[in-house]
């Protein structure tokens, strides 16, 4: 079944058009509308490669679509396959535009991960890029292994025992050309990482911090506030690794404290949240980031 | 046009490769491959074939074999790939998605024994296994007949009217690892054969459509009813792809259902695969002995040929159903099919199942000498089967 949207797209415009059903606040929403500027900004157009997840429901129903640029929905597992057929086949007939998987957290750290790791391991000319929402949102809000420690899901009632899978460093000893965490709160940031991917060739990883109102039980009006305090929290922090060796850290974070983010959102319980193990995972994570940083200092 | 002695694994390998190549000069060909006994051989030859514009990406999983395949094909490139048992129940998810997408690709498939417990050997239930999704499905019964079958099942899946994908199916180890003469065509000849590959849904870089997002009950209702019009189109179109591959290769590819002495026949055998060669060769001599005695192969199994097939069996008053599977719960697949073929057309006939060869058995013409001497006696239609049993009782003895 193929659904048609007006010819010759320009991404800004109409890569994620108007009248989808996504719910307000959504990261992923965000995510699609400042990736097709910084597209239109390059001169350059997309396919979308789109397992089972919100990303592909954003679609909408036949003979309608809102995506305003070729878009392939596939089986949970599959975008990073199929993304490889589709680049194959364009790069056979000289064809320009990106080949782009837009995936979420599931499809990524969980059923698809095989299927990512063998195309990052062939260095496959796609580019990946995972909203991640810490949940099966589509599904209506199980556990991932992208959900943090202490957030409670429907299967994960009392809290989730288990931390956060480290999917960037899992993605870097793939050694692709390049890896980078992107985050709605930075729009510059993320239109330059966006930039740096269009032009390099190989596989290419992008994570986006992707507030999910329903699944994170929060404001829709506080989304970009939350992640921003994530940026600066280091819970989330930016940063871009090159060819799995050249760590380059984009923000720095300012110290804030996490417990703010924690508030805000009723999917975390106080009582759950152990706001001393998080500070110290929290600079943990900063400096070896910042050590890796300085072992491989960037060049670029 | 050259004869070699090759095995049944080289010559869908040499197909899958020459009708790859033969798509050059349009979109080109892309596949995803991924090993399995005894299947290996076919992906090994198309790895190292020198394709001018295609590429062969050796992936992590069968699952991700069909996905690499559907997006060339829905990029409008040629796409195949091939599998067996586990392999083919690991990529199901895909295999049905490349159905519903109505994309031309061709699988070859070497019947084996879904395991546990595990086994390599020849068992239809793998791809039958399969049978409800939108794919056609054909059972060879040598060497040649999977090379020519294969070509064919490109020009078939290709076709406008049809737009679906094809299983092109052998038996371990008796087709897929047995040398035999097997005649190859000139590229030349397959480029006459196949057309460039016009997919008229593909998707196109500067065309935003959207395949396969969500439908209403509707809009799938009517997806699911094009696709039962395009099965009902696939037995006339089949035959000119017969004749135009008879034409350019001058050789018959064999029609959907393959009858002997069948005419005025009492007792039909209704078999696939290796086991038709053998049962026509029993036929053979009963009939040379006086009996009336024919066989049905069914080469197509999906769409299921049902009106050639009650056609075939006009005279018979007894059929066999010889099934190399076993659906747990009922009996053998191609019987199920068989019976509902004949139910309210014609309930003078007994139609009774014999469950042989399954998980690897041989199929010998002393078990389709005790199959006839069941089949001959019977008054009344019977439980399957189950052939070759050893029930311990003539070891006592
Ligand atoms: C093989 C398979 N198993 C389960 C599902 C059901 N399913 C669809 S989307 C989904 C969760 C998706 O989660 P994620 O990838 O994080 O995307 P989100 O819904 O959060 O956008 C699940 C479990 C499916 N479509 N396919
Ligand atoms: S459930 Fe979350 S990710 Fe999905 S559309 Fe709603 S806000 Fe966006
Ligand atoms: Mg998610």
């Amino acid at each position: 079944m193929i659904a048609t949207a007006p010819t010759n797209p320009r991404p800004d415009e109409c890569l994620l058009r108007p009248g989808n059903t996504n719910c307000g606040g959504c990261g992923m929403s965000i995510g699609l509308t400042m990736l097709g500027r910084a597209l239109t900004e390059a001169g350059d157009t997309c396919t979308l490669v789109i397992p089972a997840c919100c990303g592909i429901v954003t679609a909408g129903a036949f003979p309608t679509t809102s995506y305003g640029v070729p878009t392939i929905a596939t089986t949970f597992a599959s975008s990073p396959a199929v993304a490889t057929g589709v680049a194959c086949i364009r790069d056979l007939n000289d064809e320009p535009g990106q080949v782009i998987c837009w995936a979420g957290d599931g499809g990524t750290y969980d059923i698809g991960l095989a299927t990512l790791s063998a195309a990052a391991e062939r260095n496959e000319n796609i580019i990946y890029i995972c909203y991640d929402n810490e949940i099966y949102g589509n599904t209506g809000g199980q556990r991932s292994s992208a959900t943090p420690a202490g957030a409670r899901t429907t299967t994960t009632p009392w809290g989730k025992t288990q931390d956060k899978k480290d999917i960037m460093s899992i993605m870097a000893a793939h050694r692709i050309p390049y890896a980078a965490t992107l985050s709605i709160a930075h729009p510059d940031d993320f239109a330059r990482k966006i930039t740096t991917a269009l032009t390099t060739h190989g596989t290419r990883f992008l994570l986006l911090h992707s507030p999910c109102p329903t699944g994170w039980k929060s404001e829709p009006e506080d989304s970009v506030k939350l992640v921003r305090l994530a940026v600066a929290s280091s819970l989330f922090p930016l940063y871009e690794v090159y060819d799995g060796a050249t760590y380059r850290i984009n923000v720095e974070p300012d110290g804030t404290d996490p417990a703010e983010y924690f508030q805000r959102q009723r999917r975390f319980k106080k009582e759950e949240i152990d706001l001393r193990a998080t500070r110290r995972a929290c600079s943990d994570r900063m400096q070896r980031l910042q050590a890796l940083a300085e072992r491989y200092p960037s060049d670029r | 046009m050259s004869v070699q002695v090759i095995t049944g694994n080289h010559a869908a390998g040499y197909a899958l490769s020459v009708a790859g190549e033969a798509n050059r000069t349009a979109r080109g060909v892309a596949c995803g491959i991924y090993p399995i006994t005894p299947q290996t051989e076919i992906v090994e030859y198309v790895a190292k074939f020198p394709f001018s514009k295609g590429r062969v990406v050796p992936v992590e999983s069968e699952h991700s074999a069909m996905a690499v395949s559907m997006g060339a094909s829905a990029s409008g490139a040629r796409a195949f790939t091939a599998s067996s048992a586990n392999g083919l129940a690991y990529m199901a998810e895909n295999i049905m998605v490349a159905g519903y997408y109505r994309l031309p690709i061709v699988m070859v498939a070497v019947n084996r024994t879904l395991g546990p417990p595990w086994n390599i050997w020849a068992d239809q239930g793998d791809t039958l296994m399969l049978r409800d999704f939108a794919w056609l499905q054909f059972y060879c019964e040598n060497n040649q007949e999977v090379l020519d079958t294969t070509l064919l099942a490109f020009r078939l899946a290709e076709d406008q009217r049809i737009l679906m994908p094809v299983l092109v199916c052998m038996d371990a180890f008796i087709i897929s690892h047995t040398q035999t003469e097997t005649t190859l065509p000139e590229q030349t000849e397959v480029d006459r054969y196949l057309p460039d590959l016009d997919l008229p849904h593909r998707m196109r870089y500067d065309e935003a459509r959207t395949l396969g997002g969500l439908a209403w009950p509707h809009e799938g209702l009517s997806q699911r009813l094009e696709i039962d019009e395009a099965m009902k189109r696939v037995p006339n179109v089949y035959q000119e792809c017969r004749e135009s591959f008879t034409e350019t290769f001058g050789r018959d590819p064999g029609d959907v259902i393959q009858t002997f002495a069948t005419d005025d026949a009492e007792i039909v055998l209704v078999a696939s695969g290796t086991m038709a060669t053998t049962a026509r060769e029993v036929v053979r001599q009963r009939r040379e002995a006086g009996e009336k005695v024919g066989l049905v192969k069914l080469k197509m199994f999906r769409p299921f040929p049902e009106a050639a097939l009650r056609e075939a069996c006009q005279s018979a008053t007894h059929m066999a159903v010889l099934d190399r599977n076993y659906a747990a719960g009922t009996g053998g697949i191609f019987w199920q099919d068989t019976r509902a073929a004949f139910h309210g057309h014609r309930d003078d006939v007994l139609i009774q199942n014999y469950l042989t060869g399954l998980c690897g058995g041989d199929v010998t013409p002393a078990v389709i000498d005790d199959i006839l001497a069941d089949i001959t006696s019977r008054s009344a239609l019977g439980d399957p089967v189950w052939m070759g049993i050893d029930t311990g009782e003539e070891t006592k003895q």
